[in-house]
């Protein structure tokens, strides 16, 4: 066996001598509280080791005992309704304070259903599904056979109560257990990645009408701190169209991470059958948490991902924040001596990045099967400042971008998505889709709605330098209309008992209510009637419908229509 | 055997705060440090081991260091302090050293100094309020108990008064309190004033005070702040008392940390800060919350001044990033001579919604709203002067002038009940006309004389 001792310890980076064999990636075992550590560097005899717990105590000469693998995630039954650290480890039923001793509690003991789908003689290939686990919910696990691996089933074991370890089938010779290992930093591989073309609906408007996404993309939603991130992305968590959320706190609040889970716990999931907790993994790796940890834990929420991707499941990773494992990169390369590129983050960051978010996408699985992981990343800039690298290299990565405005926030206009600075390149393929599913005109009414807005962004600088009696009453109509636009539709609290989640009727009627008012609007102007006369019209009908109706109740929006061109006719 | 016992003398290097050593052997990351140097004693940390070198962070300093005359020690572990009610009524410096003439602070229990991460499925969300007595506070941005809200000012503007009063004033509903003040780099007479403020709780043995003053080793505040948590998580978690924790200034404290960066030669972030103060400051603000099952809770309320003002200056910003919301100081409304200056429109409790009642928040969100709108009616009024307002835009305006005299502003040594807040909040919003009031449920409005 290989000898292997510390040498340095500064923080999180420990370095090591050994004699033997040592692997780029492999986990180690660090000093007496053999505490986790991942090779990271290798070089004439001497290894650099980011360690995943506090390092306080550990002393040069300490042993360091290699293990011969690499970083891997335990997939299996257990895992939905948990919450897990960075390394994938349990955290639900452990202690109060997480120590190198004790850092968390454990899977071990529980036993699972299992309901075999396959005979023996039977033929399978990888990917194949052997059986299922029920969930504790609407979601089963389907025990697949693990990608390289693939034959005629030897064994299959009997409907029954199984351990995570436990031998259910032997393929081919080799022996199938309920849990899989999987190298955290390696993408599952797929049989082939083909287009995605469903949208994923967030019940958010402004999301899903100005700046949707596909099953299968990828965001990024950069904003200064305060402007409203995690409730949006928690919002959509909660409510969203995806089978499996895996929701990971990376670097944030450990507050936020109890109201999350607590939440979840709380809420019945609007697709039936059981809690919402009960389709979401969760990955808590709070600020105060060890820091190298961070950057394992998006890559565990993106295999654990990609893990019920394979079993044909359309699943969402939300990665709050994905500026806080950037920082962890930069702090470790920092510490080794590493040449920083711009800002002191390493040169590598851009292809870190990249890397995350390629493995988002949809696919046909080994088996067969349609599945998508979709991932959406807050980054959390300095300062607000979106020029810097995180924000920047991200933009060039993902397909949407929501940037949320401290202004509108300032506000308290909420979702601060701007209009001006967000994207969705997925939004010609979401108006295929839209036109064969009922809204032919889904695309048009997004066109209307982002140049109502960018005119009058227009309009009010103008208005700021003349005032607003310098305008026309056609261009008053305009800056009338994209008032009711951002508060009657664009607005959406989290915190609304009705409106917190928002149907795709509901949305599309509101959007349609606000051009409808705004068409007669223009026309009256154009008419000559004074801008003061339909300025002074009370739209709270309107404004308010969002909040009265339920959340699939276009049938209240129409009708709230109705009221205010009658009131506007009326006024004629 | 005593590893204080083993000394070594071979002090390679002094440079600004920090010290290395050869020769050491079976010394640990982050252990705590001993160091005799000329007839004296210092404390240190260790922040990196490499073979037989180790380097301390002097919390004293090096001034005066000679590395002939100087030998270190290591304690054999990272630093442990004796914890739990022997440190209520106490009065020390920021290595928690009493300076009140008693005896040293003993403790039934020990704790690690640098705290160990909740495991945040234990944890239970914050709720309730710690009632300030502090209008601007307790109307319209909620202290809950477990939640961290820092007070962002400026040079000049009457931070540590505000936060002196709050320290003085707080109560949790009549359940067991305590208020564990941290003091960094403060002024003598600023500390001597926070004294004289907090007598009375002192008295009643509710009080911890830990006092880095400005002439003290810059270093030591590095440890101050960890100290008055660790002290905080006992008293709440195993004595069952809702604590408050004071920080002030988180600036100085910031700085501290810069400057052990600079003289390690490290990378420099934004402003010369290192890269991980975000990681750094959170490990301090994140000691804050409840858990699930047991009484007591931590709560958090770092005072900063923002250079220049500038809430895009990396102490502020990576604070606003880390806690749940905060509490603005204006100098303009400190012009206006108003105590305290709170704008209440740029604060924000993030989780007042779980600390207040219902008709509570129905209130505070009126009263912003109005806040806002008379806000847009001042602008105005600069553009085209004030006879060029609506008759609404006016009322806006005697409403800012009741909010400002009649809810904000009050004495520093006034304790206000919730329902003497609420009822000055009601008060000034009785001067807007009814339809404005559109935030408020007709039984309230009712209820409050407000009639149809
Ligand atoms: N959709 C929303 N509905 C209602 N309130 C909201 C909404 N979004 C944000 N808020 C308000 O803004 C506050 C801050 O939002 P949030 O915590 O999401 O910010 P953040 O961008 O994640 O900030 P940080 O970067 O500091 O984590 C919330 O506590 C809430 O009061
Ligand atoms: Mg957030």
């Amino acid at each position: 066996m290989s000898t292997a001792s510390v040498t340095r310890v500064d923080g999180p980076m420990v370095e090591v001598t050994h004699s033997g064999r040592l692997a780029m990636h492999e986990l180690v075992e660090i000093g007496p509280d053999a505490l986790p550590g991942e090779v990271v560097a290798i070089r004439d005899g001497r290894a650099t080791v980011q360690a995943y717990e506090y390092t306080g105590g550990l002393r040069p000469a300490d042993r360091v005992r290699p293990t011969g693998t690499p970083l891997t995630a335990r997939l299996g039954p257990g895992l939905l309704g948990r919450v897990f650290d960075g390394l994938l480890r349990p955290l639900s039923g452990g202690p109060v304070w997480l120590l190198p001793q004790t850092p968390g509690g454990s899977l071990d003991g529980q036993r699972w259903d299992f309901e075999p789908g396959v005979r023996e003689g039977q033929r399978v290939d990888e990917g194949a599904v052997l059986g299922t686990v029920p969930g504790p919910g609407p979601v089963a696990y389907r025990i697949m056979v693990p990608p390289g691996t693939g034959g005629t089933v030897d064994s299959i074991a009997p409907a029954g109560k199984y351990g995570a370890d436990d031998e259910i089938a032997v393929v081919g010779g080799a022996s199938m257990r309920l849990t899989a290992r999987w190298p955290v930093r390696v993408p599952r591989p797929v049989r082939e990645r083909r287009p995605a073309d469903t949208p994923l609906h967030t019940g958010q408007r402004v999301i899903d009408l100005l700046f949707p996404l596909l099953k299968g993309s990828t965001v990024a939603v950069p904003g200064g701190f305060g402007t409203g991130k995690t409730v949006l992305l928690q919002q959509i968590a909660k409510w969203c169209d995806a089978d499996v959320i895996v929701y990971a706190g990376c670097g944030e609040r450990g507050n936020e991470m109890a109201d999350v889970v607590t939440d979840l716990f709380a809420l019945a999931d609007p697709r039936g059958g059981g809690r919402l907790a009960d389709r979401t993994v969760a990955i808590a790796n709070t600020s105060n948490m060890p820091m190298m940890a961070r950057e394992t834990g998006v890559h565990s929420a993106v295999t654990v991902a990609e893990y019920f991707r394979d079993m044909g499941y359309d699943v969402l990773v939300i990665a709050d924040s994905t500026s806080r494992w950037a920082e962890a990169l930069r702090e470790f390369a920092s510490r080794t001596g590493m040449l920083p590129a711009e800002e002191g983050y390493p040169a590598t960051l851009s292809s870190a990045l990249a890397a995350f978010y390629e493995r988002a996408g949809a696919v046909m699985t080994l088996g067969g099967a349609r599945g998508s992981v979709t991932i959406i990343g807050a980054v959390s800039p300095p300062g607000g400042d979106l020029t810097e690298p995180v924000t920047a290299q991200s933009e060039r990565f993902v397909r949407g971008l929501w940037t949320l405005d401290r202004d509108l926030a300032y506000a308290r206009h909420y979702p601060a998505v701007s209009w001006s600075g967000s994207f969705a390149r997925d939004a010609l393929t979401i108006a295929a889709w839209q036109v064969s599913h009922g809204a032919p005109d889904w695309a048009a009414d997004r066109a209307r709605m982002l140049s109502l807005l960018a005119e009058a962004d227009r309009l009010t600088a103008l208005a700021e330098l003349i005032g607003v009696t310098g305008l026309a009453a056609p261009e008053r109509a305009v800056l009338l209309t994209a008032r009711l636009m951002r508060d009657a539709v664009l607005r959406q609290s989290a915190l609304s008992p009705r409106d917190g989640y928002c149907g795709r009727a509901k949305g599309l009627a509101l959007a349609e209510a606000v051009l409808a008012v705004g068409d007669r609007l223009r026309r009256l102007a154009e008419e000559g009637r004074p801008a003061e006369s339909f300025e002074a019209v009370d739209f709270g009908a309107l404004v308010r419908v969002r909040d009265t109706a339920g959340p699939d109740d276009d049938a209240a929006v129409v009708t709230a229509c109705d009221t205010v061109l009658a009131g506007l006719a009326a006024e004629s | 055997m005593n590893p204080l016992a083993v000394s070594y003398t071979a002090v390679r290097e002094l440079s600004g705060p920090l010290l290395v050593v050869s020769g050491v052997a079976g010394v640990g990351w982050d252990e705590y440090v001993e160091i005799h140097t000329g007839g004296q004693v210092r404390h240190g940390l260790v922040l990196a081991v490499a073979g037989d070198l180790a380097v301390v962070q002097v919390l004293e300093g090096t001034f005066g260091m000679d590395p002939a005359e100087t030998a270190v020690r290591f304690a054999g572990r990272p630093l442990r302090i004796d914890v739990g009610p022997g440190w209520l009524g106490r009065t020390c410096n920021g290595r928690g050293v009493p300076i009140d003439d008693g005896p040293p602070v003993l403790g039934p229990r020990e704790a690690a100094v640098a705290g160990a991460p909740m495991n945040p499925t234990r944890r239970q969300p914050p709720a309730e309020p710690v009632l300030t007595g502090v209008s601007a506070i307790d109307g319209l941005t909620t202290l809950v108990r477990g939640q961290k809200l820092p007070i962002f000012s400026r040079a000049g503007l009457p931070h540590l008064r505000l936060a002196t009063q709050i320290a003085a004033q707080s109560t949790a509903g009549g359940e067991p309190f305590a208020v564990v003040f941290g003091g960094l780099g403060l002024t003598h007479a600023d500390a001597d004033a926070v004294r004289d403020a907090l007598a009375g709780r002192a008295a009643a043995g509710e009080l911890t005070i830990l006092l880095n003053t400005a002439d003290d080793p810059v270093i030591e505040r590095i440890l101050t702040p960890r100290l008055a948590l660790t002290i905080a998580e006992d008293l709440a978690f195993t004595e069952g008392r809702h604590v408050l924790v004071v920080l002030t200034d988180m600036t100085s404290y910031a700085e501290a940390v810069r400057e052990v960066s600079a003289s390690r030669g490290e990378i420099p972030g934004r402003r010369a800060y290192p890269g991980y103060l975000y990681s750094d400051l959170a490990s301090l603000y994140e000691r804050c919350g409840r858990i699930s099952g047991r009484r007591g809770s931590v709560t958090v309320l770092p005072v900063l001044t923002m250079p220049a003002g500038d809430i895009t200056h990396p102490v502020p910003d990576l604070t606003g990033y880390i806690t749940e919301g905060q509490v603005v100081l204006s100098p303009e409304i400190a012009a206006a001579g108003v105590y305290p200056p709170v704008d209440a429109l740029s604060s924000l409790s993030r989780l007042m919604r779980h600390g207040a009642r219902p008709d509570h928040l129905d209130v505070a969100a009126q009263v912003m709203a109005a806040l806002a709108r008379a806000r847009q009616a001042a602008e105005l009024a600069d553009l085209v002067g004030p006879g060029g307002l609506s008759a609404t835009d006016r009322h806006y305006r005697e409403f800012e002038s009741l909010y400002l005299t009649g809810l904000l502003a009050q004495s520093p040594d006034e304790c206000r009940t919730l329902e003497e807040t609420l009822r000055r909040a009601w008060q000034a919003l009785s001067v807007l006309p009814r339809r404005e009031l559109v935030l408020l449920p007709e039984h309230e409005l009712v209820a409050h004389g407000i009639k149809p």
